[in-house]
């Protein structure tokens, strides 16, 4: 236990850990001491010195150390002759603070003078106006009118542009250095910078692209004043015609707790529609901060592109038609197909939207199948993160794994958060082929070949050094895997053996212990969890089918092998946002609806359940996929349970064994968030949202033994020859998927290059970076541009996923180069 | 590949070693040191190459020569005059000195010749107050202090350097005859 | 002329070559104390000398050293060459014609504080003097004086020049360390103090050109001769640099406690044109505008009797002011240099300066009103005690003092 320290802020008494500042303390109590250039969330700098306070502390006696008393008994305390920043005063036993004194009150006032000599005071058409600390702290603390000249203001430029995501004012920075903070200590991207000293001080940024961080966007939130906008939502709204909508991020595997500001637009008809998204309070979860995936790419919802009409085949065509045909239609072939129909879907979807698909399923006697890129998820639901779990409270004495993945670009939180606990004295393990940006923070970087995965873990088991100790003596042993470099049964075999490591070190079901996989969807554990399974053989499986259902997937876009079962398969129902590459093959296509018009709940990768709420009403002529599935198989003569998604919701917690007995109430009660960052408490934490909607709630693990398929899964040699290269997939975070690209936001952040070799390879094959090259794999080839990578091994071509590519699992390929061998030949 | 690495190994090895391993970003001073002697000022790929070496953001190099005055990121004059005109200079008349310098060469503070020969810049103490006016000349890599100054004095000093000096893609003596018009 | 110790050069010409420094005593303190005393005994040696900081702050030099903690390592030595007050010229001339001895001094600091790496730290405009020191270094490592094993001991130092690039601030010690680490040189929060966080996170004793040029003697001749100069508090001889409207401006070694008068009079040989004295300013751009009465002028100039001043001896870096100047005009030239060098970190710095030089701007311009001399003040004054490091502080001192002073010349500057 922290030693305990009591002290006195305006009269009132206080007992806070060792260490705490002063602005800390005066926070629990509710006294507001202003700070602009203090985040809790940073280290404190003292720039600002609008936290000004008076400080006394007790006399100590030099000889006895005693504190020497008034002649009433009382301590004697001293005042120093200058007041100090609360914000880099640490309290001390004794202390007496004075917050609001005539002498602090005055100081405050005159640093805000100061800072508003340079400040526009352009408050009515701030995008901040309404949320601004600035403005706010002056209408509470600041002179009632400035003495400086209107007429000797300087003036700046208004609209920086620091990359095409955020724009900056600089007339409006009053230089707290919070942004250039956050990018250097939080996320360890100095991308952004103080250029000159004084008065002319100002951001700039020398990257490119500007402003080059994945996490961006979270320098708006905190930034005081509305010197840092977001591109999409600068002049968009005023901070009070906004609604807040609770919902998650389903970009990735963290599900980041957010809020969609909404407001009704005139201009589009008097729709509400969202006008920005920003990270809500989940200390468990993503803290206040977010990825600017999750940040910027909502905007496909509003993609012309969506699907508003079923459609249905007429030969080689799609062609409009009414929802009763199209349910009719799809409910004929589902009829029909019986136990012969295969489901396949994605973690795109909500619990309620899987739960309905898999009862069909169920009823039928068809199969329900998950599609994705990577597998283990049976081992995650035995072995994962358990109730009480917290990656936050990962320090000094726990063991963190982290293998076969790049969480900087598949789950960016993720990346912080492990980061962080390596920060923080934790072990922190890498294992990867490749070097990633999360090496830099790790305790032991070990590498190996691609395809060797189960070797590797069999030798890091086997290890009695460092290691093997640091597992063996962890508090909390976390194992976090991906699919890099992967196939489906290889991510299974890998989530098997770690998770029978676990529970060989009597971690399974500890809290804040456990496997955890890095999903490419929101909602893939939640699949698992219902009891989806991916499928190795899926193109077999819906060549054998007589007919596929396919929701919110898109395997013609992933795999070519699986578009050939699909052009062959005998009836095809697809459920989508868009018309994507499968939907194009479809007998029938219907119009869903996009998270943010949805309420569902959805698992994360740590196996926390959560709630969102919808923000945003569906365009007319779509509906929810569990209200599509309902539809089709009502029509086909099956009673689906759950009306709705709170009924499906509850049948689902009494059907399946580890949801059991949870409530919707449950999962969104929220506990007090330390520190208290959010909505109300901007002047401290900036404008992130206060979680009002819910924390979730983490599953129990399932019961039940562990499998190990490790005897069973054979890794497929793959034999190298002379002139070919082991083409290997990999993540990355701004890919081609489907609402990166529909999003707009984001399209000069997407990689260029498909494909990346290591400079010996790129040598040898005579290629520069920047240059097409072509990969002839089997019957295909597939063309793109090559990136240079020394942290990559030799004789293996990188390939990025969701590019285009094709790619499931490593295989040997050949390397030419188009130009070239076209005038060679 | 790295020009600044190519041209001058050993002084950057030099360089590094005079800070621990770990503490390369020690090294981006030096190194800005180094290029500008080399290059007369910082561009963006001289920033570049330094973070390079230096294991840093292009980003933070710049912020480095944004904040210290004597990192130019524009070339300047064959010849630089600084002069000092902090308060125990001006007591000793130099800021009348710079205005007159500059009216001779018609440029103001900061500005340069049209010929690109010469910049006067106004700067900050250089520890020769007892000699003011003084400034302090910067040719490339040579630098010298000219203390107890008058603008005749300078000006001679001037066209003496300016007979030695030859631009390198024409024989024409340097002229010092100012084009006319404002320049900054 | 007595017996010169800081500018020995002085009376011994050439003490700038090798050959000549090792022929007067040269690295003779040196060899003793890394042959025959312990870093203890350096330690003890200088707190009882009383040797005083000469960067500006005047904190006793032994003292400064002890505070370094034996538990965390490496320790670092840095010599703070960064010297850019304006009036002040002393550590220039220390580094180019008596540079052994300071690196001697330097060598001493870093034995005393167990550290094997010393870096010198020159404001940029120096660099000539800079690639000089990097010679004199080779030199010395090459016979022996630094390196490792020095002199078959246990105890190897290397030192290292790091040059600055034109930042007063600089001088500031955590913004120099700052600026040695690659950065902006913006101060640092305190605490943690350089002695226990500094170079790279490590222990480091920060000290002055002059303050560690006065080592060698200390160690040689015992801190008892030192103390026989100066005064009891303020021991020990100091560069005073003199300069602004006397007739002979310069640098004068003196004791401590040696009078205004004697080193206006005496050693600057008076005013310009034997115009009437009006002010001093004993600590450069930093101090405030003394009116030069004759009770200023008996002024001992030692650490505590200038304070009694309402001033702080600073740097020593004495400039005169006389009756053909106007304070409004010298308080215009200090607030625009510390506009200049303001790093920009803190709010009342940054913006105070700023706003300073506006108003100061239309006082001298002729389009002021009487309000604005009371505006000036009261920026100032609300300056004061806000700022994060003492540069901020420093600012307002001449403002202040030259408003109460001397009001009417900033009156006869206004809108008519
Ligand atoms: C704004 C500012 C500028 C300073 N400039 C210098 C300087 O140029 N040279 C110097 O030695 N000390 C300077 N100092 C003082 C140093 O911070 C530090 O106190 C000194 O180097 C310590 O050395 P000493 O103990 O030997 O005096 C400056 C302090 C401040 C606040
Ligand atoms: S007082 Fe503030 S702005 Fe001024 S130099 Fe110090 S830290 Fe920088
Ligand atoms: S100085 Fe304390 S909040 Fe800025």
């Amino acid at each position: 236990m922290e030693k305990q320290v009591t002290l006195k802020i305006d009269g009132r008494s206080v007992t806070v850990p060792e260490g705490t500042l002063i602005v800390d303390a005066a926070k629990q109590l509710g006294i507001v001491i202003p700070v602009f250039c203090y985040h809790p969330k940073l280290k404190p700098a003292g720039m600002c010195r609008v936290c000004l306070v008076d400080v006394g502390r007790p006399q100590l006696d030099r000889a006895s150390g005693a504190p020497v008393l008034n002649e009433d008994g009382t301590p004697k305390i001293v005042f120093g002759p200058k007041l100090e920043t609360a914000c880099t005063t640490p309290v001390s036993e004794g202390m007496v603070v004075w917050g609001a004194t005539e002498k602090v009150m005055e100081a405050r006032k005159e640093v805000l003078e100061f800072l508003l000599t340079s400040h526009p005071l352009d408050c009515p058409v701030c995008d901040k106006g309404g949320e601004c600390p600035l403005q706010n702290l002056t209408m509470k603390f600041g002179p009632a009118e400035s003495r400086f000249e209107f007429d000797e203001k300087s003036h700046n430029q208004k609209r920086v542009p620091l990359g095409e995501l955020i724009i900056l004012d600089r007339e409006r920075c009053i230089h707290c250095g919070r942004c250039v903070r956050f990018q250097e200590q939080i996320v360890d991207d100095p991308v952004i910078g103080f250029y000159n000293r004084g008065r002319a001080l100002e951001i700039r940024t020398y990257s490119d692209p500007g402003f080059d961080s994945i996490f961006s966007g979270n320098t708006t939130d905190i930034c005081p004043v509305g010197a840092l906008t977001t591109a999409d939502f600068r002049f968009g709204a005023r901070p009070w015609e906004m609604k807040d909508k609770a919902s998650i991020c389903t970009q990735c595997p963290v599900g980041c707790n957010i809020t969609y500001n909404v407001r009704r637009e005139a201009r589009k008809d008097g729709r509400t529609v969202i006008k920005r998204v920003m990270p809500r309070q989940n200390e468990a979860v993503n803290e206040i901060w977010i990825c600017d995936k999750g940040r910027f790419t909502y905007h496909y919802y509003e993609s012309p592109e969506r699907l508003t009409a079923p459609l249905i085949r007429r030969g080689d065509e799609l062609v409009q038609t009414s929802w009763d045909e199209a349910i009719r239609y799809a409910a004929q072939q589902v009829k029909a197909a019986g136990s012969r129909l295969a489901m396949v879907t994605s973690g795109r979807l909500s619990n309620e939207d899987l739960f309905a698909l898999k009862q069909l399923a169920d009823v039928t006697g068809g199969k329900a199948i998950l599609h994705g890129t990577i597998s283990g998820g049976e081992a995650v639901s035995l072995a994962g993160m358990s109730p009480g779990s917290d990656l936050g409270t990962l320090a000094q004495g726990s063991t963190i794994l982290v293998f076969a993945c790049d969480l900087h670009e598949e789950a960016p939180i993720w990346w912080l958060r492990v980061k962080q606990a390596a920060e923080r004295g934790a072990t922190l393990i890498v294992v990867n082929p490749r070097t990633t940006r999360l090496d830099k923070f790790a305790t032991h970087r070990l590498s190996y070949a691609y395809g060797n995965e189960l070797d590797m873990l069999q030798t890091l088991q086997a290890d009695t050094g460092d290691i093997g100790q640091a597992v063996k003596e962890a508090e909390n042993l976390v194992f976090i895997f991906g699919s890099e470099g992967m196939g489906l049964s290889a991510s299974a075999a890998v989530a098997e053996q770690l998770a029978l490591w676990l529970e060989r070190s009597g971690r399974r079901g500890k809290p804040s212990s456990g496997l955890i996989a890095v999903w490419q969807k929101g909602n893939e554990q939640g699949a698992w969890e219902i009891g989806y399974t991916t499928d190795e053989r899926l193109a077999e499986t819906i060549s054998a089918a007589m007919g596929v259902y396919i929701c919110a997937a898109d395997p013609a876009s992933e795999d070519p092998e699986l578009k050939i079962a699909l052009q062959r398969a005998g009836f095809m129902i697809v459920q989508d946002l868009f018309l994507t590459e499968t939907a194009k093959l479809a007998d029938v296509v219907l119009p869903a609806q996009a998270v943010m018009e949805r309420e569902g709940t959805a698992v994360s990768g740590e196996r926390r359940l959560q709630y969102y709420s919808p923000a945003v009403p569906a365009p007319a002529g779509t509906r929810p996929d569990y209200a599509i599935i309902r539809a089709i198989a009502e029509e086909a003569g099956i009673q689906l349970k759950g009306e709705n998604t709170a009924d499906l919701f509850e049948q689902l917690t009494d059907s399946v064994e580890v949801f059991k007995g949870i409530t919707l109430k449950e999962v969104r009660a929220v506990r007090e968030q330390k520190p208290a960052l959010g909505r109300s408490h901007m002047y401290y934490g900036g404008t992130s949202y206060e979680n009002r909607e819910g924390l979730g709630v983490t599953l129990p693990l399932r019961a039940g033994a562990l499998r190990s398929s490790a005897e069973h899964y054979q890794p497929q040699a793959l034999t190298l020859e002379s002139g070919s290269l082991l083409a290997v997939p990999i993540t990355r975070l701004y890919d081609r998927g489907g609402t990166v690209a529909t999003s707009g936001m984001l399209q000069q952040r997407i990689v260029r290059s498909l494909f990346s070799l290591h400079p010996a390879d790129a040598e040898l094959f005579q290629v520069k970076a920047g240059e097409r090259i072509s990969l002839r794999l089997d019957s295909r080839e597939i063309e793109g541009e090559v990136d240079i990578n020394i942290g990559q091994p030799q004789g293996v071509v990188l390939v990025t996923r969701s590019m285009g590519a094709l790619l499931s699992a490593p295989v040997v390929v050949k390397l030419t180069v188009p130009q070239r061998s076209a005038v060679n030949s | 590949m790295n020009q600044l690495l190519k041209k001058f190994p050993q002084e950057i090895k030099k360089i590094l070693a005079k800070y621990p391993p770990d503490q390369k970003r020690a090294s981006v001073m030096p190194l800005l040191h180094l290029a500008q002697q080399d290059r007369g000022y910082i561009s963006r790929e001289t920033m570049a190459e330094i973070a390079e070496i230096a294991e840093v953001e292009v980003t933070e190099v710049a912020s480095v020569v944004g904040f210290y005055t004597l990192f130019h990121t524009e070339p300047g004059g064959k010849i630089r005059i600084q002069v000092c005109t902090d308060i125990a200079c001006a007591l000793r008349g130099s800021r009348e000195y710079l205005d007159g310098l500059c009216a001779e060469l018609d440029i103001k503070p900061g500005g340069t010749t049209p010929d690109g020969l010469v910049t006067v810049e106004e700067v900050k103490c250089l520890a020769a107050c007892d000699r003011a006016p003084m400034f302090q000349s910067q040719m490339g890599d040579e630098l010298e202090y000219h203390e107890h100054q008058t603008v005749a004095r300078t000006m001679d000093w001037l066209r003496s350097m300016m007979a030695s000096l030859r631009l390198p893609e024409s024989d024409e003596p340097l002229s010092l005859e100012p084009e006319g018009g404002d320049h900054e | 002329m007595s017996e010169l110790w800081l500018l020995r050069h002085r009376q011994i010409p050439g003490l700038n070559q090798l050959s000549n420094y090792l022929q007067h005593g040269g690295f003779e303190s040196w060899k003793k104390a890394v042959t025959k005393l312990t870093p203890e005994d350096l330690v003890n040696e200088v707190k009882n000398s009383g040797l005083r900081g000469r960067g500006g702050a005047g904190f006793p030099t032994g003292a400064k050293w002890s505070f370094l903690p034996n538990t965390i390592w490496p320790h670092y030595v840095v010599a703070n060459a960064d010297e850019s007050e304006p009036g002040t010229f002393k550590d220039r001339e220390i580094l180019e014609f008596n540079p052994y001895q300071f690196l001697e001094g330097l060598m001493l600091a870093s034995y005393a504080v167990r550290a094997h790496t010393a870096y010198v730290y020159l404001r940029g405009e120096l660099w000539h003097i800079a690639h000089k020191l990097d010679e004199r270094i080779a030199e010395l490592t090459s016979s022996g004086y630094l390196g490792d094993n020095l002199f078959g001991k246990d105890y190897s130092l290397r030192i290292h020049t790091h040059l600055g690039a034109g930042a007063y601030i600089c001088g500031e010690e955590t913004a120099l360390l700052e600026s040695m680490e690659g950065r902006l040189g913006q101060p640092r929060l305190r605490p943690p103090f350089p002695a226990v966080s500094g170079l790279f996170g490590y222990p480091t004793v920060i000290n002055n050109v002059e303050t560690l040029t006065n080592l060698p003697l200390i160690i040689d001749k015992g801190a008892a001769y030192f103390r026989a100069q100066g005064t009891e508090k303020s021991p020990g001889t100091k560069i005073f640099s003199l300069s602004g409207r006397v007739k002979k401006p310069g640098n004068y070694e003196l004791p401590l406690g040696t009078t205004f008068r004697e080193l206006i009079y005496q050693h600057g040989e008076g005013i310009i044109n034997d115009a009437q004295i009006k002010a001093i300013m004993p600590a450069g751009a930093s101090s405030s505008l003394i009116p030069a009465t004759e009770v200023a002028l008996d002024t001992p100039m030692d650490y505590e009797s200038v304070g009694a001043l309402g001033c702080a001896l600073g740097s020593a870096s004495v400039i005169i002011l006389d009756e053909t100047v106007n304070a409004s005009t010298v308080v215009s030239d200090t607030i625009h240099f510390f506009k200049h060098e303001s790093c920009g970190k803190c709010t009342p710095c940054r913006e105070g300066t700023f706003w300073m030089a506006r108003v100061i701007d239309r006082i001298e311009a002729g389009k002021a009103k009487e309000e604005d001399i009371d505006l000036l003040a009261s920026i100032a004054s609300q300056m004061q005690n806000k700022c994060l490091c003492a540069l901020g502080e420093f600012s307002t001192v001449s403002v202040i003092s030259a408003i109460k002073n001397y009001r009417a010349d900033f009156a006869a500057r206004l809108e008519k």
